[in-house]
C-alpha cells in the first residue's frame, strides 16, 4: 500500500499539468459558482435617481402623515445602490453595463401618491441583452415596487374605508375647501321612515325632501370617488419599463438557444478533439502526413467531420423543439448559418485541443473541462457583477466560441439583432485556432 | 545508382544529439540493416528518410517517386477491418485498383481468411502484417521498416524476408533497423551500426565480423568503443 501510495504521488509529482488542472480546475468552478451565488440575484446594482423634493417625502394619505423615503430605505436594503443626478446620467450607466438597470422616481411620484386619485409612475431602464437579465431585472425591480405597492395600498385601503363609513354613518366631509354635513344612509333612512309616518298626503314637506335630495346627491358623488380610488388601491405604483437594448426574445425561445449552443459545443470539441488525437493514438498520423495528407487537409477534415455531425444533430434538435416551442420556420436559413459558423468555430477549437493534447482521453477532458466554464462565463449578464469583474469575463467569453455562437443563434432564432458581429467574431476565432491547432501539429508525431 | 543519398545528417532534440553527421547512401535493390543499441538514433534516422521528421543539418536525396514506410508501431485504424484499412491506404496512395491491390496484400501477408476482421482484434503478429502490407501498397521504389520483426513468430518472419527478398530483386531499396544482429547478419548487404547517433560502422556484415560470431563481433565492437 505504502509503495503504491509513493508510486502514485511520484507519478503526479511527475505531472505538473495534470497537477496543476486538478489545482486550479475546482478553484476556478469554485470561484464562478461562488459569484454566481453571492453576487447575482441578492444584490442587483442599480442606478437610482430621486427627482422627489426633500420636502415633499411626506405626504398625507387617509388622515395620516407618510414618510416615503422609509420606502426607499427598504428598497436599498434589496439592491445595491449606485446613486446618480439625473435620468440621462442613469441611462449611460445602463447602456454602459456599469449597473443592471436604473429606477427613477418623477418629481411627481409623492404628489400622486397622496392624491389617491392616479397611480404613481415610477420608471425603469435596463439593458435585455438576454432574457435572462431581462427577466431578473423585472423580478428585482417588480418586487420591490410591489412591496411599496403593498404600504401604500393599506393606507389607501383605509380611506376608502372612511368614505364608506360617511356614506353609510354621515358626518362631516371637506372636499375642495367646502365643509359638508353629510347626512348618512342610516339616518336618511331614519327620516324617510319618520317621514313618510307622519306626513299627510297632501303636506309640504319640502325642506326634509330638499335635506335627502342633498344626501343623495354627495352619496352619488363620494361613491364616484370611491371607484376612483378603488382603481388606485389595485396597483397605487406603476412601473414604466423602458429596454435599452435588445429584449425582444422570450425566455423559452432563448432557452432553445441555450441548450442549443451548449449542445453544439459538446459534440463538436469531442469529436473535433477526439478524431484528430485518435489519428496519433492510432499511430496513423506519421504515415499519413507523410505525403498521402498533408497537415492542414488533415485538420479540415476533422474539422468538417465534426462541424457536419454536430450541425446536423443541433439542426435536428431545433427542429424537434420547434414542435413544442414557436420558432419562426421563415427563418430556418438563418438558424443554418449560426449553426454552421457555431460549429466551425467549436470545431476549430477542439482541433487546438487534440493538437495540443495529442491523447483521446485528455483531448475529451480537457475539452469537457473547458466547455462547462466557458458557458458559464458567457452567460454572466452585464451589471450582475461589478464592472471589473464583467470585463474580465467577457474577455475570457470573447477568446472561445460559446458566446458568438449564442448570439448568432439568437439573432437567428429570435431577431435578437444582427449575427454579423457573432460571425465575424466565429470567424476570427476558427483563424486563430486553426493557427493553434496547425502548429499543435508539428509536435503531433 | 543510389535511390538514397544521406550526408552529414544531424539532429537534436534540445540538448540531446539523436544524430551527428550520419552519411549513407542504398542502392537498387540493396537491403540495409541499421543496428545499435537502444536510443541509438535508429528510428529517428529511418524518420527523416521517410519524411516525417526534417534534418537540423545535413543532406538528405530522395528518389521522386514513393517512399514506403512500416513505422514500429502498427499505423493502423483498429476499428476498421483488415480490409477497410487495406483499401483506405490504398485509395490514399492513389492506386489504379483498388480492390486488385487490397486482394494482393491480403495475399501476400496470408490473411485472407482475416480480411473481414477488425484489427483491434488480430494478434500483435498479424497486426504487423497489415502495417507491412500497407506500407507496401503504394509500390515504392524505397522501403523504410522500422524493427518490422519485431512482434512476428519464426514462421512469419521467414515470410516476411521471403517478401521483402523479392521486393529488393525487383529493385525496390529496403532500410529497416532491428536489434536483431542474426536478421541483419542473415538478410543485409550491408549494415549500419549506430551508437549514440554516431554512424560507427558501414559495410557488409562480414567485415564487422571478420570470422567470428556476429553478435559476438558486434557487441565486442560497440564495447571497443565506449557504448
Amino acid at each position: 500500500m505504502r509503495w503504491l501510495l509513493i508510486k502514485d504521488l511520484q507519478i503526479l509529482k511527475r505531472s505538473p499539468l495534470l497537477v496543476a488542472l486538478l489545482v486550479i480546475y475546482p478553484i476556478v468552478i469554485a470561484v464562478l459558482i461562488g459569484l454566481a451565488l453571492s453576487r447575482g440575484p441578492d444584490k442587483p446594482r442599480v442606478a437610482f435617481v430621486n427627482e422627489v423634493p426633500a420636502a415633499a417625502n411626506v405626504i398625507q394619505l387617509g388622515g395620516e402623515s407618510i414618510d416615503t423615503s422609509k420606502y426607499g430605505k427598504e428598497l436599498f436594503d434589496a439592491i445595491d445602490p449606485v446613486r446618480v443626478d439625473s435620468e440621462a446620467e442613469a441611462i449611460k450607466k445602463v447602456k454602459s453595463g456599469d449597473v443592471l438597470g436604473a429606477l427613477v422616481l418623477p418629481q411627481d411620484l409623492t404628489h400622486k401618491l397622496a392624491s389617491g386619485i392616479e397611480p404613481a409612475h415610477v420608471k425603469v431602464y435596463y439593458n435585455a441583452e438576454d432574457p435572462v437579465k431581462a427577466r431578473f431585472v423585472q423580478n428585482t425591480i417588480n418586487s420591490q415596487v410591489q412591496k411599496a405597492n403593498a404600504a401604500v395600498r393599506k393606507k389607501l385601503t383605509k380611506i376608502a374605508v372612511g368614505y364608506l363609513k360617511l356614506v353609510v354613518s354621515g358626518g362631516k366631509f371637506s372636499f375642495f375647501g367646502r365643509n359638508f354635513d353629510v347626512l348618512g344612509l342610516a339616518k336618511a333612512e331614519a327620516i324617510l321612515r319618520a317621514t313618510l309616518a307622519e306626513i299627510p298626503k297632501d303636506s309640504p314637506a319640502n325642506a326634509q325632501v330638499a335635506t335627502v335630495q342633498q344626501f343623495a346627491k354627495i352619496a352619488h358623488d363620494n361613491l364616484g370617488l370611491s371607484n376612483d380610488v378603488l382603481k388606485t388601491v389595485g396597483e397605487p405604483i406603476v412601473v414604466d419599463q423602458h429596454v435599452l437594448k435588445g429584449g425582444k426574445t422570450p425566455l423559452d425561445a432563448f432557452a432553445v438557444a441555450v441548450a442549443v449552443t451548449v449542445s453544439l459545443m459538446f459534440v463538436t470539441l469531442l469529436l473535433a478533439a477526439g478524431t484528430l488525437a485518435l489519428e496519433r493514438e492510432e499511430n496513423a498520423f506519421s504515415r499519413l502526413v507523410r505525403g498521402l495528407v498533408s497537415r492542414t487537409g488533415l485538420l479540415v477534415e476533422k474539422g468538417l467531420l465534426a462541424s457536419g455531425a454536430s450541425f446536423v444533430v443541433t439542426l435536428a434538435m431545433l427542429s424537434g423543439l420547434a414542435l413544442f416551442i414557436d420558432l419562426a420556420w421563415d427563418r430556418f436559413p438563418l438558424w443554418v448559418v449560426a449553426l454552421v459558423a457555431g460549429a466551425l468555430g467549436f470545431a476549430a477549437m477542439g482541433l487546438a485541443i487534440g493538437a495540443l493534447t495529442r491523447e483521446v482521453r485528455a483531448a475529451s477532458l480537457l475539452a469537457f473541462m473547458l466547455a462547462l466554464p466557458i458557458a458559464f462565463l458567457a452567460l454572466i449578464p452585464s451589471g450582475s457583477v461589478s464592472q471589473t469583474l464583467y470585463d474580465v469575463t467577457s474577455a475570457i467569453s470573447a477568446v472561445f466560441p460559446f458566446k458568438p455562437t449564442l448570439d448568432a443563434l439568437n439573432a437567428a432564432l429570435n431577431d435578437a439583432g444582427g449575427m454579423g458581429k457573432a460571425l465575424i467574431h466565429l470567424a476570427l476565432l476558427v483563424a486563430g485556432y486553426g493557427v493553434l491547432a496547425r502548429v499543435g501539429l508539428r509536435r503531433f508525431a | 545508382m543510389s535511390l538514397i543519398e544521406a550526408q552529414g545528417v544531424s539532429k537534436r532534440f534540445g540538448d540531446r544529439e539523436a544524430l551527428r553527421s550520419v552519411s549513407l547512401h542504398a542502392a537498387e535493390g540493396e537491403i540495409l540493416a541499421i543496428i545499435g543499441p537502444n536510443g541509438a538514433g535508429k528510428t529517428t534516422l529511418l524518420s527523416i528518410i521517410a519524411g516525417i521528421q526534417s534534418p537540423d543539418d545535413g543532406e538528405l536525396t530522395r528518389p521522386p517517386g514513393e517512399v514506403g514506410w512500416v513505422p514500429q508501431q502498427a499505423a493502423l485504424y483498429g476499428k476498421l477491418t483488415v480490409a477497410e484499412n487495406l483499401r483506405l491506404f490504398a485509395r490514399l496512395e492513389q492506386r489504379p485498383d483498388v480492390e486488385a491491390a487490397v486482394e494482393e496484400m491480403l495475399h501476400q501477408t496470408g490473411l485472407e481468411d482475416r480480411a473481414g476482421d477488425q484489427v483491434s482484434t488480430l494478434s500483435g503478429g498479424n497486426r504487423q502484417r497489415v502495417n507491412i502490407a500497407i506500407g507496401l501498397l503504394a509500390q515504392p521504389d524505397v522501403l523504410l521498416l522500422d524493427e518490422p520483426s519485431a512482434a512476428l513468430d519464426p514462421r512469419q518472419r521467414e515470410r516476411l524476408w521471403e517478401f521483402l527478398q523479392a521486393r529488393a530483386e525487383q529493385g525496390t531499396a529496403i532500410l529497416f533497423s532491428t536489434h536483431n544482429v542474426a536478421e541483419a547478419e542473415r538478410n543485409a548487404d550491408r549494415v549500419l551500426v549506430l551508437a549514440d547517433g554516431e554512424l560507427l560502422f558501414e559495410g557488409p556484415a562480414d567485415e564487422l565480423a571478420l570470422g567470428a560470431d556476429f553478435e559476438s563481433a558486434f557487441v565486442e565492437f560497440l564495447r571497443e568503443r565506449g557504448h
